[in-house]
Protein backbone atom coordinates (compact mmCIF):
# COMPACT_ATOMS: atom_id res chain seq x y z
CA UNK A 1 0.00 0.00 0.00
CA UNK A 2 1.65 3.49 -1.25
CA UNK A 3 1.69 5.96 1.79
CA UNK A 4 0.76 9.34 0.43
CA UNK A 5 3.29 11.54 1.25
CA UNK A 6 1.39 14.80 0.60
CA UNK A 7 -1.63 15.98 2.15
CA UNK A 8 -4.16 17.36 -0.03
CA UNK A 9 -4.65 21.01 0.28
CA UNK A 10 -7.94 21.68 1.79
CA UNK A 11 -9.94 23.05 -0.41
CA UNK A 12 -12.88 23.81 1.61
CA UNK A 13 -12.30 27.00 2.90
CA UNK A 14 -11.39 28.44 -1.47
CA UNK A 15 -15.79 27.88 -1.06
CA UNK A 16 -15.86 30.43 2.09
CA UNK A 17 -14.41 32.93 -0.02
CA UNK A 18 -15.88 32.28 -2.93
CA UNK A 19 -19.49 32.83 -1.23
CA UNK A 20 -17.93 35.86 0.66
CA UNK A 21 -17.33 37.33 -2.59
CA UNK A 22 -20.89 36.17 -3.74
CA UNK A 23 -22.66 37.79 -1.13
CA UNK A 24 -20.88 40.99 -1.48
CA UNK A 25 -21.64 41.02 -5.42
CA UNK A 26 -25.58 39.95 -4.43
CA UNK A 27 -26.25 42.71 -1.87
CA UNK A 28 -24.20 45.17 -4.27
CA UNK A 29 -26.21 44.02 -7.47
CA UNK A 30 -29.05 46.00 -8.77
CA UNK A 31 -30.16 44.43 -12.03
CA UNK A 32 -31.07 47.68 -13.56
CA UNK A 33 -34.19 47.27 -15.68
CA UNK A 34 -34.69 50.94 -16.56
CA UNK A 35 -37.86 51.04 -18.00
CA UNK A 36 -40.11 54.36 -18.85
CA UNK A 37 -42.61 56.11 -20.70
CA UNK A 38 -41.45 56.39 -24.22
CA UNK A 39 -42.22 59.79 -25.68
CA UNK A 40 -41.05 61.20 -29.41
CA UNK A 41 -41.24 65.05 -28.60
CA UNK A 42 -42.65 67.46 -31.34
CA UNK A 43 -39.56 68.38 -33.29
CA UNK A 44 -39.22 72.07 -32.38
CA UNK A 45 -39.99 75.52 -34.37
CA UNK A 46 -39.39 79.49 -33.28
CA UNK A 47 -43.03 80.08 -33.47
CA UNK A 48 -45.84 77.94 -32.25
CA UNK A 49 -47.46 77.10 -35.29
CA UNK A 50 -51.10 78.74 -35.71
CA UNK A 51 -53.59 76.70 -33.61
CA UNK A 52 -54.94 74.40 -36.89
CA UNK A 53 -58.26 74.93 -37.50
CA UNK A 54 -59.53 71.39 -36.80
CA UNK A 55 -62.80 70.09 -36.11
CA UNK A 56 -63.01 70.60 -32.98
CA UNK A 57 -64.95 67.27 -32.84
CA UNK A 58 -61.92 65.43 -33.57
CA UNK A 59 -60.04 67.04 -31.00
CA UNK A 60 -59.66 65.59 -27.22
CA UNK A 61 -58.41 68.06 -25.57
CA UNK A 62 -56.72 67.37 -21.86
CA UNK A 63 -56.11 70.31 -19.56
CA UNK A 64 -53.81 69.99 -16.24
CA UNK A 65 -53.70 73.15 -14.60
CA UNK A 66 -51.03 73.94 -12.06
CA UNK A 67 -53.40 72.26 -9.04
CA UNK A 68 -53.32 69.13 -10.30
CA UNK A 69 -57.14 69.66 -11.67
CA UNK A 70 -57.54 67.94 -15.41
CA UNK A 71 -59.71 69.73 -17.57
CA UNK A 72 -60.85 67.06 -20.29
CA UNK A 73 -63.04 68.22 -23.70
CA UNK A 74 -63.91 71.09 -21.15
CA UNK A 75 -65.54 69.48 -18.59
CA UNK A 76 -63.49 69.11 -14.91
CA UNK A 77 -62.78 65.37 -13.91
CA UNK A 78 -61.95 63.92 -10.88
CA UNK A 79 -60.61 60.42 -11.13
CA UNK A 80 -57.85 60.36 -13.32
CA UNK A 81 -58.23 56.76 -14.32
CA UNK A 82 -61.29 57.17 -16.39
CA UNK A 83 -59.19 59.31 -19.11
CA UNK A 84 -58.47 56.16 -20.69
CA UNK A 85 -62.52 55.36 -21.59
CA UNK A 86 -63.35 58.25 -22.31
CA UNK A 87 -60.68 58.42 -24.30
CA UNK A 88 -60.96 55.13 -25.85
CA UNK A 89 -65.25 55.76 -26.14
CA UNK A 90 -63.84 59.39 -28.43
CA UNK A 91 -61.37 57.42 -30.55
CA UNK A 92 -63.66 54.63 -31.65
CA UNK A 93 -66.85 57.14 -32.63
CA UNK A 94 -66.34 56.60 -35.74
CA UNK A 95 -69.06 59.36 -36.61
CA UNK A 96 -71.84 58.35 -34.18
CA UNK A 97 -72.12 60.68 -31.82
CA UNK A 98 -72.01 64.29 -33.42
CA UNK A 99 -69.61 65.46 -30.62
CA UNK A 100 -67.06 62.88 -30.93
CA UNK A 101 -64.35 62.09 -33.73
CA UNK A 102 -65.42 61.31 -37.17
CA UNK A 103 -62.57 57.80 -37.14
CA UNK A 104 -60.02 56.90 -35.50
CA UNK A 105 -57.53 57.98 -38.26
CA UNK A 106 -59.10 62.06 -37.51
CA UNK A 107 -58.75 61.77 -34.22
CA UNK A 108 -55.99 64.04 -32.30
CA UNK A 109 -55.51 63.56 -28.26
CA UNK A 110 -54.39 67.07 -27.43
CA UNK A 111 -52.37 67.41 -23.95
CA UNK A 112 -51.60 70.66 -22.40
CA UNK A 113 -50.38 71.26 -19.17
CA UNK A 114 -49.11 74.19 -16.94
CA UNK A 115 -45.63 74.49 -15.44
CA UNK A 116 -46.89 74.38 -12.09
CA UNK A 117 -48.34 70.74 -12.71
CA UNK A 118 -46.73 68.03 -11.14
CA UNK A 119 -44.58 65.48 -12.87
CA UNK A 120 -45.91 62.25 -11.31
CA UNK A 121 -49.97 63.88 -12.64
CA UNK A 122 -48.27 64.60 -16.26
CA UNK A 123 -47.31 61.06 -16.15
CA UNK A 124 -49.93 59.53 -14.75
CA UNK A 125 -52.15 61.20 -17.36
CA UNK A 126 -49.62 61.03 -20.46
CA UNK A 127 -49.81 56.72 -19.32
CA UNK A 128 -53.36 57.00 -19.00
CA UNK A 129 -53.77 57.90 -23.04
CA UNK A 130 -50.60 55.47 -23.84
CA UNK A 131 -53.11 52.87 -22.10
CA UNK A 132 -56.47 53.83 -24.05
CA UNK A 133 -54.14 53.59 -27.62
CA UNK A 134 -52.26 50.63 -26.81
CA UNK A 135 -55.79 48.99 -25.45
CA UNK A 136 -57.20 49.64 -28.89
CA UNK A 137 -54.69 48.37 -30.57
CA UNK A 138 -55.13 45.13 -28.93
CA UNK A 139 -58.21 45.04 -29.37
CA UNK A 140 -57.93 45.49 -33.25
CA UNK A 141 -55.14 42.79 -33.12
CA UNK A 142 -57.61 40.72 -31.38
CA UNK A 143 -60.34 41.31 -34.20
CA UNK A 144 -58.26 40.99 -37.60
CA UNK A 145 -55.73 38.54 -36.32
CA UNK A 146 -57.28 36.90 -33.25
CA UNK A 147 -54.24 37.18 -31.76
CA UNK A 148 -52.94 39.90 -28.89
CA UNK A 149 -50.92 42.87 -30.56
CA UNK A 150 -47.88 42.19 -28.11
CA UNK A 151 -47.52 39.05 -30.52
CA UNK A 152 -47.91 40.36 -34.12
CA UNK A 153 -45.22 40.81 -36.31
CA UNK A 154 -43.93 44.07 -36.91
CA UNK A 155 -45.48 44.45 -40.36
CA UNK A 156 -48.94 43.56 -38.84
CA UNK A 157 -48.61 46.08 -35.58
CA UNK A 158 -47.81 48.81 -38.25
CA UNK A 159 -50.84 47.86 -40.18
CA UNK A 160 -53.06 48.34 -37.09
CA UNK A 161 -51.15 51.19 -35.72
CA UNK A 162 -52.14 52.62 -39.31
CA UNK A 163 -56.13 52.05 -38.36
CA UNK A 164 -55.24 53.82 -35.41
CA UNK A 165 -52.63 56.09 -35.52
CA UNK A 166 -51.02 57.62 -31.98
CA UNK A 167 -51.57 61.44 -32.20
CA UNK A 168 -51.04 62.75 -28.71
CA UNK A 169 -49.92 66.44 -29.32
CA UNK A 170 -48.22 68.71 -26.85
CA UNK A 171 -48.83 72.61 -26.79
CA UNK A 172 -46.34 74.79 -25.13
CA UNK A 173 -46.80 74.71 -21.79
CA UNK A 174 -49.11 77.59 -20.34
CA UNK A 175 -47.77 79.50 -17.09
CA UNK A 176 -49.29 81.02 -14.38
CA UNK A 177 -46.98 82.23 -11.92
CA UNK A 178 -48.85 82.25 -8.42
CA UNK B 1 2.42 22.66 10.65
CA UNK B 2 1.65 19.40 12.14
CA UNK B 3 0.86 16.96 9.72
CA UNK B 4 -1.25 14.42 10.85
CA UNK B 5 -0.82 10.73 9.77
CA UNK B 6 -3.18 8.46 9.80
CA UNK B 7 -2.08 5.03 10.80
CA UNK B 8 -4.45 2.06 10.13
CA UNK B 9 -6.69 1.12 7.50
CA UNK B 10 -8.25 3.19 5.17
CA UNK B 11 -11.80 5.00 5.83
CA UNK B 12 -14.13 5.65 3.18
CA UNK B 13 -13.07 9.15 1.41
CA UNK B 14 -14.74 11.75 2.17
CA UNK B 15 -16.79 13.52 -0.32
CA UNK B 16 -14.74 15.82 -2.22
CA UNK B 17 -15.40 19.21 -2.06
CA UNK B 18 -13.06 20.98 -4.44
CA UNK B 19 -15.62 21.02 -7.08
CA UNK B 20 -17.64 23.84 -4.59
CA UNK B 21 -15.50 26.56 -5.38
CA UNK B 22 -15.52 26.28 -9.39
CA UNK B 23 -19.16 26.13 -8.96
CA UNK B 24 -19.46 29.37 -6.45
CA UNK B 25 -16.93 30.71 -8.73
CA UNK B 26 -19.02 30.34 -12.04
CA UNK B 27 -21.91 31.96 -10.07
CA UNK B 28 -19.71 35.10 -8.90
CA UNK B 29 -18.61 35.35 -12.47
CA UNK B 30 -21.82 35.70 -13.76
CA UNK B 31 -22.95 37.98 -10.85
CA UNK B 32 -20.00 40.12 -11.63
CA UNK B 33 -20.60 40.16 -15.05
CA UNK B 34 -24.21 41.22 -14.21
CA UNK B 35 -23.75 43.69 -11.83
CA UNK B 36 -23.32 47.35 -13.32
CA UNK B 37 -22.13 49.58 -10.66
CA UNK B 38 -24.05 52.79 -10.35
CA UNK B 39 -21.74 54.89 -12.08
CA UNK B 40 -22.79 58.42 -11.51
CA UNK B 41 -23.59 59.37 -7.96
CA UNK B 42 -27.17 60.64 -7.53
CA UNK B 43 -26.64 64.39 -6.00
CA UNK B 44 -30.37 64.57 -6.06
CA UNK B 45 -33.01 63.17 -4.57
CA UNK B 46 -35.04 60.99 -7.15
CA UNK B 47 -38.35 59.04 -6.40
CA UNK B 48 -39.59 58.24 -9.84
CA UNK B 49 -43.27 57.97 -10.53
CA UNK B 50 -45.49 54.59 -11.20
CA UNK B 51 -46.91 54.22 -14.86
CA UNK B 52 -48.49 50.94 -16.47
CA UNK B 53 -47.68 51.44 -20.13
CA UNK B 54 -43.84 50.82 -19.65
CA UNK B 55 -41.30 49.58 -22.39
CA UNK B 56 -38.25 48.41 -21.42
CA UNK B 57 -34.88 50.79 -22.65
CA UNK B 58 -32.31 48.24 -24.19
CA UNK B 59 -29.12 48.67 -25.16
CA UNK B 60 -27.83 50.58 -22.58
CA UNK B 61 -25.10 52.12 -24.41
CA UNK B 62 -27.50 54.15 -26.43
CA UNK B 63 -28.90 55.68 -23.44
CA UNK B 64 -28.66 59.27 -21.88
CA UNK B 65 -29.41 59.72 -18.33
CA UNK B 66 -30.77 62.98 -16.94
CA UNK B 67 -31.90 63.65 -13.66
CA UNK B 68 -34.02 66.13 -12.38
CA UNK B 69 -34.77 66.57 -8.29
CA UNK B 70 -34.36 68.58 -5.12
CA UNK B 71 -30.71 68.35 -4.07
CA UNK B 72 -29.96 65.73 -2.12
CA UNK B 73 -29.28 66.98 1.84
CA UNK B 74 -25.93 66.55 1.16
CA UNK B 75 -26.17 69.28 -1.41
CA UNK B 76 -29.34 71.30 0.05
CA UNK B 77 -27.55 73.69 2.16
CA UNK B 78 -25.75 75.67 -0.33
CA UNK B 79 -28.45 75.09 -2.94
CA UNK B 80 -31.68 74.77 -1.46
CA UNK B 81 -34.37 72.67 -2.22
CA UNK B 82 -35.71 73.95 -5.68
CA UNK B 83 -35.20 71.15 -7.99
CA UNK B 84 -32.12 70.95 -10.09
CA UNK B 85 -30.57 68.82 -13.25
CA UNK B 86 -28.34 66.70 -13.02
CA UNK B 87 -25.75 65.94 -16.09
CA UNK B 88 -23.31 63.15 -14.93
CA UNK B 89 -21.64 63.80 -11.93
CA UNK B 90 -22.17 67.60 -11.75
CA UNK B 91 -25.37 69.81 -11.27
CA UNK B 92 -25.92 71.88 -14.52
CA UNK B 93 -28.49 74.54 -16.10
CA UNK B 94 -30.90 73.07 -19.07
CA UNK B 95 -28.65 74.76 -21.37
CA UNK B 96 -26.15 72.60 -20.90
CA UNK B 97 -28.19 69.50 -22.68
CA UNK B 98 -27.05 70.17 -25.78
CA UNK B 99 -23.27 70.23 -24.75
CA UNK B 100 -24.01 67.16 -22.77
CA UNK B 101 -25.65 65.32 -25.63
CA UNK B 102 -22.52 65.75 -27.93
CA UNK B 103 -20.66 64.37 -25.71
CA UNK B 104 -22.89 61.32 -25.26
CA UNK B 105 -22.98 60.94 -28.97
CA UNK B 106 -19.69 60.32 -29.01
CA UNK B 107 -19.08 58.41 -27.22
CA UNK B 108 -21.30 55.97 -29.96
CA UNK B 109 -18.63 55.51 -32.66
CA UNK B 110 -21.05 53.94 -35.33
CA UNK B 111 -23.29 56.97 -36.80
CA UNK B 112 -26.05 55.05 -37.75
CA UNK B 113 -26.82 54.38 -34.09
CA UNK B 114 -27.24 57.76 -33.11
CA UNK B 115 -31.04 58.23 -34.37
CA UNK B 116 -31.83 55.03 -31.70
CA UNK B 117 -30.15 57.11 -28.92
CA UNK B 118 -32.78 57.92 -26.35
CA UNK B 119 -32.94 60.41 -23.49
CA UNK B 120 -34.17 58.93 -19.81
CA UNK B 121 -35.59 61.47 -18.15
CA UNK B 122 -35.08 60.17 -14.63
CA UNK B 123 -37.32 62.81 -12.74
CA UNK B 124 -38.74 63.40 -9.19
CA UNK B 125 -42.57 62.94 -9.39
CA UNK B 126 -43.06 65.86 -7.09
CA UNK B 127 -41.29 68.17 -9.64
CA UNK B 128 -43.03 70.86 -11.40
CA UNK B 129 -43.66 70.53 -15.14
CA UNK B 130 -41.76 73.99 -15.89
CA UNK B 131 -37.59 72.33 -15.60
CA UNK B 132 -39.12 68.99 -17.05
CA UNK B 133 -40.45 71.40 -19.96
CA UNK B 134 -37.22 73.25 -20.11
CA UNK B 135 -35.50 70.35 -20.24
CA UNK B 136 -37.26 68.80 -23.10
CA UNK B 137 -37.10 72.45 -25.46
CA UNK B 138 -33.57 71.72 -25.28
CA UNK B 139 -33.98 68.11 -26.60
CA UNK B 140 -36.18 69.70 -29.32
CA UNK B 141 -33.94 72.26 -29.96
CA UNK B 142 -31.10 69.97 -30.78
CA UNK B 143 -33.75 67.12 -32.67
CA UNK B 144 -33.28 65.11 -30.08
CA UNK B 145 -36.39 63.65 -29.85
CA UNK B 146 -36.20 60.22 -28.14
CA UNK B 147 -37.50 60.27 -24.92
CA UNK B 148 -38.33 58.21 -22.27
CA UNK B 149 -39.60 59.50 -18.44
CA UNK B 150 -38.44 56.50 -15.91
CA UNK B 151 -41.27 55.61 -13.98
CA UNK B 152 -41.59 52.44 -11.73
CA UNK B 153 -44.29 49.25 -12.56
CA UNK B 154 -47.66 50.41 -11.04
CA UNK B 155 -49.33 46.99 -10.22
CA UNK B 156 -53.06 47.40 -10.31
Amino acid sequence: MAQRKIPEINAGSMADIAFLLLVFFLVTTTIQTDSGLSVLLPPYVEEPPPPEKKNKRNVFSVQINGNNELLVRGNPLQDVYSIKDKAKEFIMNYGKDPNSSDSPKKAIVSLLNDNGTSFEMYVLVYDQLKAAYNELWDEAAMDIFGRHYEDLSRKDKKKVREDIPLVISEAEPTSFDK
Amino acid sequence: MARIKKKGKKEAPGITTASLPDIVFMLLCFFMVVTKMRDSELMVRITVPAATQLQKLEKKSLVSHIFIGPPTQKYADKLGTAPRVQLNDQFAPPEAIPEFIANEKKKVKNPKLHKKMTAALRVHKEVKMGIVTDVKTELRKIDFRKVSYLATDLVQ
